[in-house]
């Protein structure tokens, strides 16, 4: 009963809030995204108490059972994605709070930028479809929490007003719309198939024939393009990068990894059985080409919030190597890392956009030159911006590092040297972007550059986060066994012996 | 939890707190800023001097936690980790007390001395590691918290300097990283344990044990600055004074030439190590690395460039011993883990003291130093001494016990290399010794700052006095039993136990 109410209110309780907020034009609009925050973390708090204490919690919605109605499902999985959102969310929510109502009081900032009334309504949308997508017992219900993702999104980074943020945000909107119809062509083709569209009951009754292949293929190749995995990732550095600063967080740390539970759910939960080895390994190439690339392409930039998103191209490539490394005997490590890898990117790399926000919003640029010496001045941002890449890098104490050991494991015991050789890299050269910034910020060869204020928030909330990044590289115990809750069954029966 | 658990946790955050608040304080909070960081390092010494005489009666300090399956944040306090974090709990203290007037007016202060408190927080914490993860855990955060004290001056000289410790820190962490996590995929997690645990594996397996060796010795190698993984190390000095001291005598090359002795001991285990043939060339690189860094030290006009160069040498005498595997000479090899990190430190503090004070910093211009400043050069005139192995400084018994050992290994072209050393050493220390004490002085020194009640600050003056004491000390008393060596012994008794 408990869990019930917490997932529904998980779901509804944005949503509602949503509604009012745009409904009513109220002024106190920050205080409902507040309130809002901190019911959001009762309830992932009380869900995760739950399925810690009595497992995987079914709940049909309404007492209608499927194939009628709408069940919701959530398992250790789901927990740890909610508990990310909500991370995530509650400390974007206070920063976005900070950043519009500071936009509103400047006055000459406030014309060219958007209307804090529209970022809310959006914003706890998005919430609510985040939440909803990790509770979704069935394809279709994925599919529909995806689209309000998208399109909600889409609006996130068009808010920006810029020429540069539209054109941006145009380009995201056609290949999200393209993999959304991708995957909507799977889900008719699984229904007319098998007549069901529950991923539970999919999972019973799935045969190795070549339509439920097609099925399966034209779903994940329309979630890769929705998570940008290279070379799909084409659409990612610039729509991440000119969003507003509230946003960019959003979108690299939770909008991408609702696409990549998708794909973990689908692959995992249902196709497994009849997915082909090397299927998995085309993923894990992918994934380690996506690693080299967008490591490189971020080391290559000139604008911070662009070398960013480029990391964003780089860690989702980490993301996916999962994919080949759950097959063989330590698929349960490789299952393991890549769910924490997912959590530790979204707490980092949203700390590392806000730290970002706040730095362009004190320059008015992001270009790197113009940070020369700016960790002189700012040094609590700096070193925010530290603890993150801490992370992004795969050192330790961090939950990053964590999650990289444990696919590092995965990969050595499976005697893969060139996917251990690639994560290791991609730790080093993540080094060279992180390194960069940092250095530039703290060189004294410029005289100490002068900043405008920026609001005390948006200095504490990116570093309570980097700091959750850093713990969760020390309590792991608890998300772990999180995890195994619900694992799926293939990587469980292969744990080595 | 018991205080036995609670203790080894104490002893790191004893300097892990003052690091943290530090870094909210305000910059111009000083009393509070100095105020904490000498409470820290006291408590830090307390807590060590109470480990120490727990272990002397058999207590057992540690402490587990579970992070993943398989994976343990373990500490625990054995012999050779309490010499390491008594050597660092001491020079801490007194490096603090230096930084604080070598700093004085300077700015950024708080950041210096918060990643210097994480610093040392590293150091302790690879010291008291009882498995290879939780060593790595420390020596990566060692890797980060040192890089902001190179940079410190942020010129775009020691950002260079500080990228290139960067290449070669954490390209370094990220092979022994690899080795680690293979060498737990063949053989489980690796626990430190006396006289090492892998001597049971499968003989298939010998040849892959070999490439990790390798591959850790690498990793460490690189703090440890083995000659070719040097490179970084000179570059490194252009952090501040006692950034340099710190670095060169307990933090990042100690850490370095302390996993090579926790591989080799209590990883593999010496007899294992012998059985793979992975001793002999370790001795050797040792060895080049002794005679390359003393023969370049001849070459360096800049005074702590000369430092560094004769660290390189010095620390690998630490590998030597400890690949030459014999009691007398593994003795000979830890005892200098801690003898050179005293000699060392008083000789840093004694260039600092000539820059901050003379602004002398070429070697050239150190002409009647000895006049100016008789403390300070009677410092670091025994501290050269002791590094050239004159009796009957601390330098003096490590080697005598390296040359013992070497003899009594028939390793015999060790005591022609530590004979040559010797001799290098004494090119590159006596002229300077010479040259402060009996020339006459120039007419102006190149910076000199106003004479007070001392020939510099108190806080400069001190520590190189106690430590070059501390030199003497070592030296003299090395046969009681509270001395390095004595516990040195004690720890090679656990080491070679059947």
């Amino acid at each position: 009963m408990d869990a019930e109410w917490a997932m529904t209110g998980l779901i509804m309780v944005p949503l509602a809030a949503a509604i009012v907020v745009y409904v009513t034009a109220t002024r106190f609009v920050a205080a409902w995204g507040v309130a809002v925050a901190m019911l959001q973390t009762g309830l992932t708090f009380s869900l995760t108490r739950s399925i810690l204490q009595s497992g995987p919690v079914q709940v049909p919605l309404g007492g209608w059972e499927a194939p009628l109605g709408i069940p919701l499902y959530a398992d250790g999985i789901s927990a740890l994605m909610l508990i990310m959102t909500t991370l995530v969310g509650v400390t974007s929510t206070c920063y976005a709070a900070a950043y519009f109502s500071s936009l509103q009081r400047d006055p000459r900032r406030s014309s060219s930028q958007p209307s804090i009334q529209t970022f809310w309504p959006l914003w706890l949308i998005l919430w609510s479809a985040l939440n909803a997508l990790f509770l979704s017992a069935d394809v279709f219900n994925l599919y529909v929490t995806l689209e309000l993702i998208t399109i909600s999104a889409v609006a996130l980074i068009g808010l920006a007003g810029k020429a540069q943020a539209l054109v941006a945000a145009i380009r995201y909107l056609f290949a999200a719309l393209m993999g959304s119809l991708f995957y909507l062509l799977g889900v008719a083709l699984l229904y007319s198939t098998y007549g069901t569209v529950s991923w539970h009951l999919l999972a019973e009754t799935v045969q190795p024939d070549v339509l439920t292949w097609c099925a399966a293929s034209l779903m994940i190749i329309g979630l890769l393009l929705k998570t940008a995995l290279f070379p799909l990732h084409f659409w990612l550095p610039a729509a991440h990068a000119n969003a507003p600063a509230p946003v960019s967080g959003l979108l690299s740390g939770l909008v991408l990894k609702a696409s990549f539970f998708v794909i973990l759910r689908l692959w995992f939960y249902v196709f497994h059985p009849v997915m082909p080895a090397s299927a998995g390994w085309m993923l894990s190439v992918l994934g380690s080409a996506a690693i080299l690339w967008g490591s490189i392409q971020a080391i290559r930039q000139q604008r911070v919030k662009l070398m960013i998103a480029y990391s964003t191209v780089a860690q989702v490539g980490y993301l996916f190597l999962v994919f080949g490394l759950a097959c063989e005997p330590m698929g349960m490590l490789a299952w393991r890392g890549a769910a924490y890898l997912a959590f530790a990117h979204a707490s980092a790399k949203a700390a590392a956009f806000m730290v970002a926000g706040s730095l362009m919003y004190m320059v008015g640029s992001d270009h790197l030159d113009r940070w020369e010496g700016i960790g002189r001045r700012e040094p609590k941002l700096i070193f925010t911006l530290a603890l993150a890449g801490v992370s992004l890098m795969g050192l330790p104490p961090s939950a990053g590092f964590i999650a990289k050991w444990l696919l590092l494991n995965a990969a050595i015991g499976h005697g893969r040297w060139e996917v251990a050789a690639v994560i290791v890299l991609g730790g080093l050269l993540a080094a060279v972007y992180v390194f960069r910034i940092i250095g530039v910020s703290l060189s004294s060869a410029v005289p100490m550059p002068e900043v405008a204020p920026v609001p005390r928030m948006m200095r504490w909330a990116p570093l309570v986060l980097a700091m959750a990044v850093i713990v969760g590289g020390i309590v792991t115990t608890e998300p772990i066994r999180l995890l195994e809750i619900g694992a799926p069954p293939i990587a469980a029966r292969e744990v080595a012996p | 939890m018991t205080i036995h658990q609670w203790l080894p946790l104490l002893v790191i955050a004893s300097s892990l707190i003052p690091g943290s608040i530090i870094f909210f304080l305000g910059e111009q909070q000083i009393k509070l800023r100095t105020a904490l960081n000498l409470a820290g390092a006291v408590v830090k010494i307390l807590l060590v001097a109470f480990m120490l005489w727990g272990v002397s009666i058999n207590q057992d300090y540690q402490v587990r936690y579970g992070l993943v399956e398989g994976l343990d944040f373990a500490l625990h306090a054995d012999a050779l980790s309490l010499l390491f974090v008594s050597l660092a709990a001491v020079l801490w203290l007194l490096t603090t007390i230096y930084a604080i007037g070598y700093l004085e007016d300077s700015p950024h202060r708080r950041r210096f001395f918060g990643f210097f408190s994480l610093c040392v927080t590293a150091t302790t914490g690879l010291a008291l590691a009882s498995n290879l993860l939780t060593f790595l855990i420390f020596y990566e955060m060692l890797t980060l918290t040192t890089y902001p004290l190179v940079i410190h001056r942020g010129t775009p000289e020691s950002l260079r300097a500080g990228r290139l410790y960067l290449l070669f820190a954490l390209t370094g962490g990220a092979i022994l990283l690899l080795a680690v996590v293979w060498l737990q995929t063949l053989v489980g997690p690796v626990e430190f344990s006396a006289t090492g645990s892998l001597a049971q594996t499968d003989p298939a397996l010998y040849g892959s044990l070999r490439l990790i060796f390798a591959m850790l010795i690498v990793g460490f190698g690189v703090k440890a600055a083995l000659v070719p993984l040097h490179v970084w190390l000179p570059q490194a000095m252009v952090a501040p004074a006692p950034v340099s001291a710190l670095l060169h005598a307990v933090a990042v090359v100690k850490a370095g030439a302390f996993g090579i002795v926790r591989i080799v001991y209590d990883v593999y285990g010496a007899e294992f190590c012998r059985q793979l043939g992975v001793m002999i060339p370790l001795a050797l690189v040792a060895a080049v690395t002794i005679l390359y860094g003393s023969l370049r030290a001849v070459y360096q006009e800049d005074l702590k460039r000369r430092l560094a160069f004769s660290t390189i040498s010095q620390v690998s005498y630490i590998v030597l011993g400890t690949a030459i595997a014999g009691p007398l000479a593994t003795t000979g090899g830890i005892v200098h883990l801690v003898h050179q990190g005293v000699m060392k430190i008083t000789l840093f503090f004694a260039a600092g003291n000539l820059a901050e004070t003379l602004g002398v910093k070429k070697v050239d211009q150190m002409r009647g130093s000895g006049r100016r400043m008789p403390v300070t050069m009677a410092a670091f005139t025994i501290a050269a001494l002791g590094m050239i192995g004159i009796p009957p400084t601390a330098g003096f018994v490590s080697k005598w016990y390296l040359g013992i050992g070497a003899a009594q290994a028939d390793q015999w072209w060790v005591i022609g290399v530590l004979v040559a050393s010797s001799v290098l050493n004494a090119i590159y220390f006596l002229p300077l010794i010479y040259a402060a004490w009996f020339a006459s002085p120039p007419d102006a020194w190149p910076d000199e700052r106003p004479r007070g009640w001392f020939e510099t600050s108190p806080a400069l003056l001190f520590p190189p006095l106690i430590t070059a004491v501390l030199t003497l000390l070592l030296g003299v008393l090395a046969g009681l039993p509270i001395s390095a060596l004595d516990w040195a012994k004690l720890i090679v008794l656990q080491e070679y136990a059947p």
